[in-house]
C-alpha cells in the first residue's frame, strides 16, 4: 500500500493505496463517490470523467498514483453548502438533458471545465467539446441544450 | 390540476445530476468476492477438459466451477411473461455453463475471487480441451445440409421456427398476384422490384454494463441485485435455472443506465445466483465488461430480406413479398418471436391491392444470439418495405410521398391475423407534416439532376408499430398506492425505469387520477421482487399504456376510498368523531358545504358530492371555486390512520389485464449531402414526426425520439458488429463499434400529431421504441433521390458507399 | 485494478532510466492511454511501470537558442494545440492532435507516446513526418537524436530501445518558418475514432502566393509506418498553384509510393480512394492556409 495526499471535492484527503488503482477505483471505493461511472475501462465512453487540477480525464486510464498532490473533482463536490445545485446541474435538469443518467455525471464534470474557460462557445464547438462522452439516450440534444444554457447563463453573470 | 400532458421534470433528475443515484453496482456491499465467466475461444464444439491447477494457485482466488458441476438443467432467458401454454414457452437452450459451446466466447466456467486481479490472472492460466466442430456462422452456413445442429436435443436441424403469413387471404402468393397483374394491366405497365437486403447485427450500448451481485441467506434464499429491465421475470428465471421455487428468490433493480432490450433479457443474473449459492453466504458480484457486453449478451438480429414488390406504373401497389432469415445466433433468447414481428409489420405497412406474404426463419448460428433490441424488428422489416418502396417509385419516376399518401395502411386498419387495431391514425397527418417541414417538393425539384461528386437528396420512411404485445403474449401490470399520514403517496409499481422517464409519467398519472398533487407522490423506484407488486417490465413500449391502465384503475380505487372516509368523517365529525383533532374543521367544512348547495342539516353526505383536487377534498357540486375546498387530505390521512372510531389504511392494489393493442405511427424526412469521393453521407436536416397519440410529458417524449433518432443514425451510417470467419468477434468495443458522438449528431427535430387514442389509458400509445425505427431507411431513400444509386445493406458505411459509387461509375 | 507488477513514478530523465535499465520488465508510462489499455487486455500484463508522468523537464514548449522549437515528450495533446509557439507556428500539429479521441483523451494522452507506440495511424505522425522532426532519445548510453524519418522501424516499432527515454522531438526554424499545412484525419466517425488514413501537407509558397517553393506529403496508415511520399512532393514543387494539374500530379503519384492494406477496418481499395482524395483536399487547404488562392 502507498499513502498519497490530494484534494478531493476541495477536501484534503490522506489515503493508502494500492498502486495498481485506477483513479475510478479509488474514487468509487475508498471514496464512495460512486457519482464516477463505469462504462468501458478504455476510456472510449467517458462516464468516468473527473476534473485533475480542473482538466477532464477519464479516471478509468488514470493511476491513482499520479494523482498525488492533485486536486480531484467529482459531481458530488459541485453542490452548494447547503445542498443548492450548481448552475450546469440546474441546466441539465431544467432541458431534460438526463434520461438513464449513467452518462450525466461525467459529462457535468466536462460541463464544469468548459464553464471554467468562460469562453462564449457555440453548438458545433461544444459539440467537439462533449465528443469524449457518449450517451445512448438522448441523442445529445438536450444535453446540447443545456451546455448552451449554462454557457449563455454563466456569460451573462460573467459579464454583469 | 391537470398533470398529463405537463412538461414536469423528472422525479429522478435531482438524484442523477448529483449522482446520489445509486445503480446496482453503488450498492455492493463491502466484502463482495468478484466473479469472472470464462468463455471459450473456438465457436463450435464441446469442452472436453480442463486443467485448472495452475489458475486455482493464483492468490485470492476462491472457488472455479466449470460446465461440468452446474446443475443439469436448460432454461429460456427471453423476458417475456411465462406461459402456461406448453407449446408457447421460450425455448430452453442454455445452461449457467455449456459444455456444448455453441458461439466464440461461450461462457465454459466461473472464476470467484478475493479480487479481481486474481479473477484475471487465473483466467489467463485456465486451459481448456475441446472438440471442435465447423462454425456455422450465418445463415447459409447454419441452414446447410451438412451443417452440425446447435441443439440436436431442441431442433433436428438449426431452423428455430418458420412462420409464413398472408394478407389477401391463407393463400395468397406473390407469384399468383404476379401472373394476375400481368393480366390485369399489362407487363409493360407495370414495375417490379426484386432486392436481397441485409440489415446488421447489432449492440444496444447501454452505458451501464449488465453488473449484478448476490448473496444467500441463513434461510436459503437468494438475492440477487441486477440492472434488469425485467426484474420480475429474472426472478421467475433464476429459480428455473436454479431448479429453485421461485419465492427462494428476490430480485431487486436500482437504477440503471439504460437497457433498450439488452436487459429485456435474463443475462447474468442465474449465474450471479449460483455462484452466490458456492460461497457461504458471502456476495459475489458479476461484471461483465464492456467487451463481453457487445459480443456474448445479446444483440439485434441481423436479417437478410429477399424482397419483392409489383406496382402499375401510376403508383399503385399491388403486391409485395419477404422471405426474412434471422441469424439468432447460439441461443435461441426471444426465439422466432422477433423475425415474426419483422415479419407481420413488413405486410400491414401497406394495402397491398392484392395483397402480400411474409415468410421468416429463425435460425441458430455460431455467433452472439440476438434478442430484443428497441423496437423488436421492426426496424429490419421497415428498411425492407421503405426501401421496396423507393425502388419501386425510383424505377417508375413516382413521388415517394405521394405513392405512400396513397398505398400506406389505412385508417381503421385491422390486422386480420391478430386483430390488432389502428384506432387513432395519425400516419398522413405525420407525413404530411414532415413532408411540409423537411420542404418535400421544393427539394426534390430542386435536387434533381445534379451532377458533381458532392450532391444532396432528400428521402422519407414511414413506419407502424403496436402497443404492448397483446394478443401474441399476456399483458399484466399491477399498481399499489398507499395514502400517506400527511396526505401524499406512496406508488409502487413492478414497472421499471430504464432512462425513458416512466417513473415521472406514472407520477404523473397517479397525480391525474387521484388528485393528489404530483410533488406529493413518492414513487418507488427500485423494484424489489418481495416488495413490488407484479409487472413484466420496460419493454415493448407497453408501460405506459398497460401499466398505465393499472395506474388509472389503481388511481381510481384509492381516491373512492379516500372519498368514503371523507363522507364518513364529515358526517361523524360531530358524534364518534368530535374528539379527534381534526373534527373542528371538518364540521365546519361541513357547514359550508351545506349552506352552499341549500341543503338540510341533517343531509347524509355521500361520496359521490366529493372529490377531490390538488391534494384537497372539495365538494364536487362547485369544482373550479374556493367555496369548493373542504379540508386538506392530510386530514382525512391523519385521522384515518389513527382514529380509535375506525382505523383505515388507506391502499389500493389493482391487476389489470391488458386485452387491448392500437398501432402507433410516424414517420423521417431528411435532407442529406453525399461527399462521393470520401464515401461520406452528411445528415444536413432531420425531422421525426409520430403519432402516439397523446403526450404524457411533451418534453421527456422529444427526449425518447432524439434516442431513438440517434440510434436510427448508427444503424443507417456506422453500427455493425462483425466477426472473422472462425466467429470471433471483431469489434466489440466501444472505440471500434461506432456508436454516434455528438460529433456526429445533427440537430434532431422532433414533431407529433396528438391524437387521442381510445384504447389508451391516457389516451397515449406506444413511443418508447418507434423513433428509433424509420430513420435508416429515410437516409438510405435520400441517398438514392441523390446519386441514383440504390442500396440494399446497413449500415451504409464509407467504404461500402465508396464501392457503390465506383461500380455506378460516380467517381 | 490494472494487472502491474509494480508502479515506480520517477523524479527525473535520470531516475527513470536507471530504473528501466534495473527491472527488464520494466515499460515507461507516460499519459497512459495506450499502454493502461494494453495492459487490461492482457498484452502487457504483469509489467513495471516507471512513470514519467510528472516529470517538469518533459512537459511544455519552448525556443531554442536557433530558434529551434522544443516540444517536450510528456506534453499532453491539449496542452500542445493550446500553447502560443504550436498556434502561431505549427498550427497543423495543433490541429492533428486535436482530433486524437476525445476531450479527456486529449488532457491525458501525451505527444511523445504518440510518436513512440509506433502506430501508424497516430494522428501526430503524418504532421511529424512533414515537419523532419527530430526525435530526441536519452538512454544509459547518453543523448541521441533521430530524425523523425528514420524512426520507425515496423508497425508498433521504433529505434528506440526499452531504456531509453524520448524526452523531445525537435523542429527547426527552416521546418517551420514560412511555412504553412494542413492535416485532415478520416475516420468513420468524426471523433473517438482511429484514422482510418491520415494525410498531411506542409507547404512554402513564393512570397507573392503563386509558385509551390517546398511542399511535403506525408500519410498515416498508407503503409505499415507512416511515410513520406517525396516523388509526389517532387511532382509539384516549382509549380504554380493556379495549375489546376498539380491536384492530380499530387495523388497519382503519392499512389505509387504508399502500401495500405485490407484489414477489417478498411479494404485496400478503399484506402487507396482515400489516399488520392485525401491528398488533393489536403493540397487544397495548405495552399489556402499559406495564403494562397487557389481556384
Amino acid at each position: 500500500m502507498k499513502i498519497i495526499k490530494l484534494k478531493v471535492n476541495g477536501r484534503e484527503t490522506e489515503l493508502a493505496i494500492d498502486e495498481r488503482e485506477s483513479l475510478l477505483d479509488t474514487l468509487r471505493n475508498r471514496l464512495g463517490l460512486t457519482s464516477v461511472k463505469k462504462g468501458c475501462e478504455v476510456g472510449e465512453c467517458g462516464a468516468c470523467t473527473v476534473l485533475v487540477n480542473g482538466e477532464a480525464i477519464d479516471s478509468c486510464i488514470y493511476l491513482t498514483m499520479w494523482a498525488d498532490g492533485k486536486s480531484v473533482l467529482t459531481v458530488e463536490g459541485l453542490k452548494g453548502p447547503n445542498g443548492e445545485l450548481s448552475l450546469i446541474q440546474r441546466a441539465f435538469i431544467e432541458e431534460a438533458a438526463v434520461q438513464c443518467g449513467f452518462c450525466t455525471p461525467g459529462l457535468i464534470m466536462t460541463a464544469v471545465e468548459i464553464v471554467g474557460t468562460g469562453k462564449r462557445y457555440d453548438r458545433e464547438e461544444l459539440k467537439k467539446l462533449i465528443s469524449g462522452h457518449l450517451c445512448r439516450c438522448t441523442g445529445y440534444e438536450n444535453i446540447l441544450n443545456a451546455m448552451e444554457r449554462i454557457i449563455e447563463e454563466t456569460y451573462k453573470v460573467v459579464c454583469k | 390540476m391537470k398533470t398529463i400532458g405537463q412538461n414536469f421534470k423528472r422525479v429522478d433528475a435531482y438524484g442523477k445530476v448529483t449522482g446520489e443515484a445509486k445503480y446496482t453496482s453503488d450498492l455492493e456491499p463491502g466484502g463482495c468476492l468478484v466473479a469472472k465467466v470464462i468463455h471459450s475461444t473456438i465457436a463450435n464444439g464441446k469442452v472436453l477438459d480442463f486443467d485448472l491447477d495452475a489458475a486455482l494457485k493464483v492468490p485470492g482466488v476462491v472457488r472455479i466451477v466449470t460446465c461440468f458441476e452446474v446443475p443439469d438443467l436448460q432454461f429460456p432467458t427471453a423476458g417475456h411473461p411465462w406461459s402456461v401454454e406448453t407449446a408457447h414457452q421460450d425455448i430452453a437452450d442454455r445452461k449457467l455453463l455449456n459444455e456444448r459451446v455453441r458461439l466464440y466466447g461461450d461462457d465454459i466456467a466461473a472464476v470467484i475471487a478475493e479480487n479481481e486481479i486474481a479473477c484475471i490472472q487465473a483466467a489467463r492460466l485456465i486451459r481448456v480441451k475441446y472438440e471442435e466442430y465447423e462454425p456455422v456462422v450465418t445463415v447459409e452456413q447454419a441452414m446447410s445440409e451438412d451443417a452440425t445442429p446447435l441443439h440436436p436435443d431442441l431442433r433436428k436441424d438449426n431452423v428455430i421456427a418458420h412462420t409464413r403469413f398472408t394478407m389477401g387471404g391463407a393463400d395468397f402468393t406473390y407469384e399468383t398476384a404476379k401472373t394476375r397483374a400481368e393480366e390485369e394491366y399489362g407487363a409493360e405497365n407495370l414495375i417490379e422490384v426484386n432486392a436481397v437486403m441485409n440489415t446488421p447485427r447489432i449492440s444496444h450500448c447501454h452505458i451501464e454494463l449488465p453488473t449484478s451481485w448476490a448473496y444467500m441467506d441463513h434461510n436459503g434464499k437468494i438475492t440477487v441485485t441486477s440492472s434488469t429491465q425485467i426484474p420480475h421475470i429474472a426472478r421467475r428465471v433464476i429459480a428455473q435455472a436454479l431448479g429453485i421455487p421461485v419465492g427462494k428468490v428476490r430480485v431487486i433493480k436500482p437504477y440503471i443506465g439504460g437497457g433498450f432490450g439488452n436487459k429485456q433479457d435474463v443475462l447474468y443474473e442465474p449465474l450471479n445466483a449460483y455462484l452466490a449459492t458456492l460461497t457461504g453466504g458471502r456476495p459475489v458480484k458479476l461484471e461483465i465488461s464492456r467487451e463481453e457486453t457487445i459480443s456474448g449478451t445479446r444483440t439485434r438480429h441481423a436479417i437478410k430480406g429477399e424482397c419483392k414488390g409489383i406496382a402499375t406504373r401510376d403508383g399503385r401497389l399491388l403486391a409485395r413479398s419477404l422471405k426474412a432469415y434471422a441469424n439468432n445466433g447460439g441461443y435461441a433468447s426471444h426465439g422466432h418471436a422477433i423475425c415474426a414481428n419483422c415479419c407481420t409489420v413488413f405486410k400491414d405497412l401497406y394495402a397491398d391491392a392484392y395483397g402480400s406474404e411474409a415468410e421468416g426463419f429463425t435460425v441458430w448460428t455460431s455467433s452472439a444470439s440476438a434478442g430484443a433490441m428497441r423496437a423488436y424488428g421492426i426496424p429490419q422489416s421497415d428498411f425492407f418495405a421503405e426501401a421496396l418502396t423507393d425502388d419501386i417509385c425510383y424505377q417508375a419516376g413516382l413521388d415517394p410521398l405521394q405513392f405512400r399518401m396513397e398505398n400506406c395502411m389505412p385508417e381503421g386498419f385491422r390486422d386480420p391475423g391478430n386483430g390488432i387495431t389502428f384506432h387513432s391514425y395519425g400516419l398522413k397527418a405525420c407525413m404530411q407534416k414532415g413532408a411540409e417541414r423537411i420542404g418535400w417538393e421544393e427539394k426534390r425539384r430542386l435536387y434533381a439532376d445534379q451532377t458533381g461528386t458532392v450532391r444532396r437528396g432528400v428521402g422519407m420512411a414511414i413506419f407502424c408499430y403496436k402497443t404492448g404485445v397483446y394478443p401474441i403474449s399476456l399483458e399484466t401490470a399491477s399498481a399499489r398506492m398507499i395514502l400517506n399520514q400527511d396526505g401524499s403517496m406512496q406508488l409502487q409499481l413492478g414497472a421499471t425505469e430504464i432512462g425513458q422517464g416512466s417513473d415521472t409519467v406514472f407520477t404523473q398519472m397517479a397525480a391525474e387520477t387521484t388528485g393528489i398533487p404530483f410533488d406529493q407522490i413518492y414513487i418507488v423506484s427500485a423494484q424489489d421482487t418481495d416488495v413490488v407488486p407484479f409487472d413484466t417490465g420496460a419493454y415493448a413500449s407497453r408501460q405506459s399504456y398497460v401499466t398505465g391502465m393499472a395506474v388509472k384503475k389503481c388511481g381510481e380505487t384509492l381516491r373512492e376510498r379516500i372519498l368514503d372516509y371523507a363522507a364518513y368523517m364529515l358526517n361523524h365529525s360531530e358524534t364518534d368523531m368530535a374528539k379527534t383533532m381534526h373534527a373542528e374543521v371538518v364540521a365546519g367544512a361541513k357547514q359550508r358545504m351545506l349552506g352552499a348547495l341549500s341543503l338540510p342539516e341533517n343531509t347524509e353526505i355521500t361520496a359521490e358530492l366529493l372529490d377531490i383536487k390538488d391534494g384537497q377534498v372539495i365538494w364536487n357540486a362547485q369544482p373550479d371555486t374556493d367555496e369548493g375546498v373542504l379540508f386538506d387530505l392530510s386530514v382525512i390521512a391523519e385521522t384515518a390512520f389513527y382514529s380509535l372510531d375506525r382505523a383505515e389504511h388507506i391502499t389500493a392494489e389493482v391487476t389489470n389485464q391488458c386485452k387491448q393493442n392500437t398501432f402507433a405511427s410516424g414517420c423521417c424526412f431528411v435532407d442529406i449531402e453525399v461527399d462521393m469521393a470520401v464515401g461520406k453521407i452528411e445528415v444536413k436536416d432531420i425531422i421525426n414526426v409520430h403519432d402516439s397519440g397523446i403526450l404524457l410529458n411533451p418534453q421527456l417524449a422529444a427526449g425518447q425520439v432524439h434516442g431513438g433518432m440517434s440510434m436510427g443514425l448508427g444503424y443507417a451510417l456506422s453500427e455493425e458488429l462483425l466477426y472473422d470467419e472462425n466467429g470471433r468477434p471483431l469489434n466489440n468495443n466501444l472505440l471500434d463499434y461506432k456508436i454516434p458522438t455528438a460529433l456526429d449528431t445533427p440537430k434532431l427535430n422532433v414533431e407529433f400529431i396528438e391524437l387521442a387514442d381510445p384504447t389508451g389509458p391516457y389516451g397515449n400509445k406506444a413511443l418508447g421504441e418507434p423513433p428509433a425505427i424509420p430513420v435508416a431507411p429515410a437516409i438510405r431513400n435520400a441517398l438514392l433521390h441523390a446519386t441514383g444509386v440504390a442500396l440494399h445493406e446497413l449500415p451504409m458505411t464509407p467504404q461500402r458507399l465508396i464501392e457503390a459509387f465506383q461500380k455506378a461509375g460516380l467517381i | 485494478m490494472y494487472d502491474i507488477k509494480s508502479f515506480y513514478e520517477a523524479a527525473s530523465v535520470q531516475d527513470a532510466i536507471a530504473a528501466l535499465c534495473a527491472d527488464e520488465n520494466a515499460e515507461i508510462i507516460s499519459g497512459g492511454t495506450d499502454l493502461l489499455i494494453r495492459i487490461r487486455e492482457g498484452k502487457a500484463a504483469g509489467k513495471t511501470l516507471v512513470s514519467i508522468h510528472n516529470i517538469p523537464e518533459l512537459k511544455g514548449i519552448t525556443y531554442d537558442e536557433d530558434g529551434t522549437i522544443v516540444i517536450g515528450a510528456a506534453t499532453s495533446f491539449s496542452h500542445l494545440t493550446n500553447h502560443e509557439i504550436i498556434k502561431k507556428h505549427l498550427n497543423m500539429l495543433g490541429e492533428a492532435v486535436d482530433q486524437v479521441g476525445g476531450p479527456q483523451i486529449r488532457n491525458a494522452g501525451t505527444i511523445g507516446g504518440n510518436i513512440c507506440n509506433g502506430a501508424t495511424s497516430a494522428d501526430s505522425a503524418a504532421s511529424m513526418q512533414t515537419l523532419n522532426a527530430i526525435v530526441v532519445l536519452e538512454g544509459p548510453e547518453g543523448l541521441r537524436e533521430v530524425p523523425v524519418s528514420a524512426f520507425y522501424t515496423g508497425p508498433g516499432k521504433t529505434v528506440r530501445s526499452r531504456t531509453e527515454v524520448c524526452t523531445a522531438f525537435k523542429i527547426t526554424k527552416e521546418n517551420y518558418e514560412g511555412w504553412a499545412g494542413h492535416y485532415i484525419k478520416y475516420g468513420k466517425r468524426n471523433a473517438m475514432e482511429i484514422a482510418t488514413l491520415g494525410c498531411a501537407v506542409w507547404i512554402r509558397l513564393s512570397p507573392d502566393k503563386q509558385i509551390i517553393e517546398d511542399v511535403r506529403l506525408a500519410y498515416g496508415v498508407a503503409a505499415p509506418t507512416p511515410i513520406r511520399c517525396r516523388k509526389a512532393e517532387y511532382a509539384v514543387r516549382d509549380r504554380d498553384i493556379s495549375d489546376a494539374a498539380i491536384y492530380e500530379l499530387l495523388s497519382k503519384n503519392a499512389l505509387e509510393e504508399v502500401s495500405p492494406r485490407t484489414s477489417w477496418r478498411a479494404s485496400r481499395e478503399f484506402r487507396l480512394q482515400l489516399i488520392s482524395e485525401l491528398g488533393k483536399r489536403a493540397l487544397k487547404q495548405a495552399i489556402i492556409n499559406a495564403g494562397g488562392k487557389t481556384a
